[in-house]
């Protein structure tokens, strides 16, 4: 009667004695380091430092080397903390933000199709390159505004606009679209080209009323020369840009844009 | 030699512990989304069946038996492979932490795996001995692992499907495919008979 007790109890006496003892003799020293580190990230896991979320970014920094500077939507002031955790000079953050190439809204673009699919922009595209006339368009099914964390993103008459306020910069949008129509600017920069069609002046405009031609104005009217036009669409360089807003004057189809006046479309609840 | 090898293939083929014996189902349906993470855990179940065998043969063989206790295998040896997966996370911390950064998220989830338990159990039942024990739980865990890859194959299909009625996909779109996977490895069997005896 008593001998099951005893063998099965000794069995997991053994069992938890052994498990103790290697508990003690293989403790591992408590990671002092990045417990610090990680307590200073915002843990929104957003993944813009370009490690997979706040634990590996505070692991890469205490032990592999990593930039203290990394974390955008910390800004300034996490940097400051985790470089005082690691006990390095903080490198300065340069805030971004997120723009939309594209502003081919309801009233400057129409659809070639009545599309009926999956309601995202990754399946319409897969569809005939996206419902849109314009195949470089934004698809306006929201992708990004999905994947934003911060709600920095609203779709105002068929485009996505970008909150300049509310964005942090983190590139989880530019990833996700499909037609790769965002791109992350410094904060500084107010000024952008509203498009990203390759084709031919003449096609763009039949298809939308704000593409870039491809005229090459805004590169004549730039007087820092950070305008080049490319594959029939301008870009600016942010480095050289100094948000003067000639080419702004300049351009014949409103296809070179000020953030201001994209966000004043966002509605407020947004 | 031939018993080995008859054991090994029945093991990985023939009485797959996934397919055919339906033992280990949670992973199989839960761990089998991506190829990496689905190989990732069959390396772990493998190494834990060969050790739990390892451990659990001599216990039931030199204390549970000569005392009479057989009917207590299924709770010693619960007992005893949680106690012995816990063990091997804290080495593998200490000694092989790229081992342990690998294997480290499946071995709690292995604890409680009814496959690990399966092994212990149906080697006694079977009547092996230390030897054919080992061939024999080293052999499930390769069965475990062609399952899971196979598996994490037909997955990725079936998910990147965008024909799937609404009311089917997820949970039972995989649970379809995975009987499909399970007919399929019927047709094994026999094949020990015809290539060996």
């Amino acid at each position: 009667m008593l001998l099951p007790v005893v063998i099965v109890g000794g069995i997991g006496l053994v069992c938890s004695v052994i498990l103790v003892i290697a508990a003690k003799v293989m403790a591992m020293p408590a990671d002092e380091l990045f417990d610090a580190i990680r307590a200073e990230l915002p843990g929104a896991n957003c993944g813009a430092c370009g490690y997979a979320g706040c634990d590996d970014y505070a692991k890469a920094v205490a032990h592999s080397g990593a930039k203290t500077n990394l974390c955008i939507p910390g800004g300034a002031g996490t940097a400051a903390a985790v470089s005082a955790a690691m006990g390095v000079v903080a490198e300065e953050v340069k805030p971004q933000y997120a723009v939309v190439h594209c502003s081919g809204n309801c009233n400057a673009t129409e659809d070639s199709m009545d599309y009926q699919g999956k309601q995202t922009c990754a399946a319409s595209k897969m569809f005939y390159n996206g419902k849109g006339s314009c195949q470089f368009g934004c698809l306006g099914f929201g992708d990004c505004l999905n994947v934003c964390q911060y709600g920095a993103i609203a779709i105002v008459n068929g485009i996505a606009v970008v909150d300049k306020s509310v964005c942090v910069g983190c590139g989880m949008c530019s990833k996700v679209c499909p037609n790769h129509l965002i791109s992350i600017i410094p904060a500084t920069n107010t000024i952008y080209v509203g498009c990203s069609s390759k084709d031919k002046g003449a096609v763009t405009r039949k298809v939308c009323k704000n593409g870039c031609i491809g005229c090459k104005k805004c590169e004549k009217a730039c007087e820092q020369g950070a305008i080049t036009v490319t594959d029939n669409v301008a870009s600016i360089d942010p480095e050289k840009c100094i948000n003067c807003g000639k080419c702004v004057a300049g351009c014949p189809t409103g296809a070179i844009v000020t953030c201001e006046s994209r966000c004043e479309s966002i509605p407020v609840s947004a | 030699m031939k018993q080995f090898a008859i054991i090994l293939i029945s093991a990985v083929l023939l009485n797959n512990y996934v397919l055919s014996r339906f033992l280990g189902i949670c992973p199989f349906l839960g761990v089998s989304k991506k190829l990496d993470s689905a190989f990732g855990m069959s390396v772990a179940v493998t190494f834990v069946m060969a050790l739990a065998t390892a451990a659990t043969w001599p216990i039931y063989t030199y204390i549970l038996v000569p005392n009479g206790l057989s009917y207590l295998q299924t709770i010693a040896f619960i007992l005893i492979i949680a106690a012995l997966v816990q063990f091997i996370e804290i080495a593998l911390k200490k000694y092989i932490p790229s081992l342990h950064a690998a294997l480290g998220i499946y071995l709690p989830l292995i604890t409680t795996n009814c496959a690990v338990l399966g092994v212990t159990i149906l080697n006694l039942d079977e009547g092996y001995n230390f030897a054919e024990s080992m061939v024999n739980a080293v052999g499930s865990g390769l069965g475990f692992m062609l399952a899971m890859v196979l598996f994490s194959g037909v997955r990725s299909r079936v998910d990147a499907s965008k024909t799937i009625p609404k009311a089917y996909q997820g949970i039972p779109i995989t649970l379809t495919a995975a009987a499909i996977c399970s007919v399929s490895f019927m047709g094994f069997s026999g094949i020990v008979d015809g290539l060996f005896h």
